[in-house]
């Protein structure tokens, strides 16, 4: 592997940290020129990231591949970013919403306030630090810059709903990252060490008091990731804070739940995994009650949604707590269906945050009242022109109609999009239908799970219908509202890459199971961090 | 030593909670400060108790171990400061923010009524 090969680890934090700054002393009139920089930077980073799944999933690649050290200091002692599989495919995911979402952005809601575009870029830089990074302190680091970032960018737009979404949201992460803090410090008291491959071979040999303060500092951290994941008793400011946002930004606020995910699946695979000895699967139980009982309230928050905000951003809940169940019933061949239903309710959220606007905008002209306090508040200096940039596409409630249709069947896991692949992808596992292995005993907490997992599509199904209902065939204004060409083509450009997933299931789902294995194997990710060769053949 | 430190974290973070539910935002932003002081000591505590051992190699001399006290959470506890004090920054903000849009000081935005 050649030397820039290896540098191009660095390059998902590096190239929107410096275009986002690169941005800020730009005058705020030229959004346009910071909206092609900043789509064309992620745009890069889109392309990068696909190179890097190429990199991450080629076997055999020599030692140390893979692996970044920062300052060139050898593992246990320096911070290393580490790429595989899953943060290969979670920096897609970022790249690929946050591309949908400043497209969409450049139409209209990016004169909703200042540094729309800078705090996208931020966003995303804190993001694919947190995929990427292999230190638990450097995670804090990345994990603080994202929610920086998610501030200002829950506030984009003003009015008085955000202010107070947005003041919840802040005082509960500030909360969270307190915990955080004291979860890492914790585990760095009991085992002197941050590096999270270092902490997964020292976990098996420490004594028995020192285990239980890492256990209480994984909890303890724990915490702070589920009120991120939007656990059920962490989550009551999800459905505010996400319905009060701007449509682009809730779309990308759509993969901020998903880091929770990520952390919490990397680190009970990685740390509490088989090799862990008498802490292996510690907090299971905790996952697996805490993510049923949030499906059940994100379901019954679906049923009783009347605005469709609210309703996607209790479809968020109920994606989170499939994951979260998924991870806390421990069966390993779950895995790799849970990261197909990852990325297929991810980018079906977000398609459906960004739809939702476009629907609503021709509703009822006197519901626009963010708009309205848009206006108000935002800039004076905006024409009427500006409103809305670019061609209106025709046949609008067609195209509006089937991509809500395409929506609800993969919210509620209807065949046959990827939804329905994603949930049977995990049912399959369950069942051990792949084969591979010995059918697993169904327990009862199985059946719980296999039951929430389908009646909560039934309630996406029923919540959808009624409001698909409502705004296309009983609609009393009928008043068809004006959208334009680039706010509609990330929607279906997002839809069409569901549906891209479930044509292309057979290989989406290899490429899983690939990267299930691996974080099955937390010896084999140790043993390439910490082996790996510092640069300059030492 | 101990017993002083943990006492102070201890009253830090109680009064911490205590201030971070109360209904006034200012209430709020006090008890966040004053758990995040709670923290950083706490970080500083877990690179165990010290006393007169410097944290960083002196020039020429050895590395002795016994000497000199774990930097690494004294690394940790600038870092967490430095974070801290942006967020509390940015956390004034938006309460001012609201402050302005809603003329009032509750978290909710509007007062409780009392009947």
């Amino acid at each position: 592997m050649t030397n820039w090969v290896h540098h191009l680890l660095i390059l998902p934090i590096l190239l929107p940290l410096m275009v986002g700054a690169a941005m800020i002393p730009i005058d705020e009139r030229n959004r346009m020129l910071k909206g092609v920089m900043g789509f064309v930077s992620t745009l890069a980073l889109f392309i990068l990231s696909m190179v890097l799944m190429r990199i991450a999933s080629l076997d055999g690649a020599p030692a140390g591949s893979g692996v970044y050290q920062l300052g060139n200091w050898p593992a246990p002692f320096g911070i290393v970013l580490v790429l595989d599989r899953l943060s290969a495919l979670m920096l897609c995911l970022t790249s690929g919403l946050a591309l949908a979402a400043q497209a969409y952005s450049i139409a209209r809601w990016h004169t909703a306030g200042h540094h729309f575009h800078s705090l996208v870029q931020l966003l995303i830089a804190g993001l694919n630090g947190s995929f990427l990074t292999g230190d638990l302190f450097n995670l804090f680091v990345f994990f603080e810059m994202m929610l920086a970032a998610s501030y200002g960018l829950l506030l984009h737009g003003s009015g008085p709903l955000r202010v107070k979404a947005g003041l919840h949201y802040v005082a509960i992460n500030l909360a969270a990252s307190s915990l955080f803090l004291i979860g890492v410090s914790l585990i760095y008291g009991a085992t002197g060490t941050l590096n999270m491959a270092d902490l997964s071979m020292k976990l098996a040999t420490l004594s028995p008091d020192d285990r239980q303060m890492v256990e209480v500092g994984a909890g303890v951290l724990g915490v702070a990731f589920l009120v991120k994941a939007g656990m059920w008793p962490l989550s009551f400011w999800l459905p505010t804070a996400y319905s009060a946002a701007t449509p682009p930004v809730a779309a990308v606020f759509a993969i901020l739940t998903k880091v929770g995910i990520y952390v919490i699946l990397r680190l009970s695979l990685l740390v509490f995994g088989a090799s862990a000895g008498a802490s292996a699967g510690f907090g299971q139980p905790i996952l697996l009650l805490g993510g049923l009982l949030t499906i059940a309230f994100g379901a019954i928050g679906v049923l009783a949604s009347q605005a469709m905000g609210r309703l996607a951003a209790y479809s968020v809940l109920v994606s989170s707590g499939t994951l979260l169940a998924a991870i806390g019933l421990g069966h390993p061949s779950m895995i790799a269906g849970a990261l197909f239903y990852l990325v297929s309710s991810t980018l079906t959220i977000s398609a459906f945050f960004l739809l939702i606007e476009l629907v609503e905008r021709g509703r009822d002209a006197g519901a626009d009242v963010l708009a309205v306090t848009m206006e108000a508040y935002g800039d004076a200096d905006e024409d009427e022109e500006e409103e809305v940039v670019g061609a209106a596409i025709p046949g609008t409630m067609a195209i509006l109609g089937l991509c809500f249709c395409l929506c609800a069947l993969l919210l509620a896991g209807l065949p046959p999009l990827s939804g329905f692949v994603a949930k049977f992808a995990i049912l399959g596992g369950l069942f051990g239908l792949s084969g591979a292995e010995a059918t697993p005993a169904i327990s009862a907490a199985d059946w719980t799970y296999v039951t929430l997992l389908i009646v909560s599509g039934l309630a996406a199904m029923i919540a959808m219908n009624r409001v698909g209902i409502r705004t296309f065939w009983a609609s009393i204004e009928n008043t068809v509202p004006r959208v334009v060409v680039i706010e509609i083509t990330p929607v279906v450009v997002l839809l069409a890459t569901c549906i891209y997933l479930s044509v292309q299931a057979g290989p989406t789902m290899r490429y899983m199971q690939a990267t299930a294995d691996s974080l099955l194997n937390p010896a084999g990710y140790a043993e390439r961090v910490l082996t790996a060769p510092r640069a300059g053949g030492q | 030593m101990e017993i002083i430190l943990s006492v102070a974290i201890g009253v830090l973070t109680a009064s911490g909670v205590y201030l971070l539910l109360r209904p006034r935002t200012y209430q709020v932003i006090i008890g966040l400060s004053l758990l995040s002081y709670a923290v950083n000591l706490f970080i500083f505590g877990m690179g165990r108790l010290r006393v007169n051992a410097p944290p960083v190699l002196e020039p020429g001399g050895v590395g002795d171990l016994s000497r000199y006290t774990d930097p690494v959470p004294q690394a940790l506890v600038l870092t967490a400061i430095v974070i801290g004090f942006a967020m509390t920054a940015l956390f004034l903000v938006v309460l001012l923010a609201s402050r302005g849009f809603t003329g009032t000081d509750h978290v909710d935005g509007r007062e409780q009524r009392h009947d």
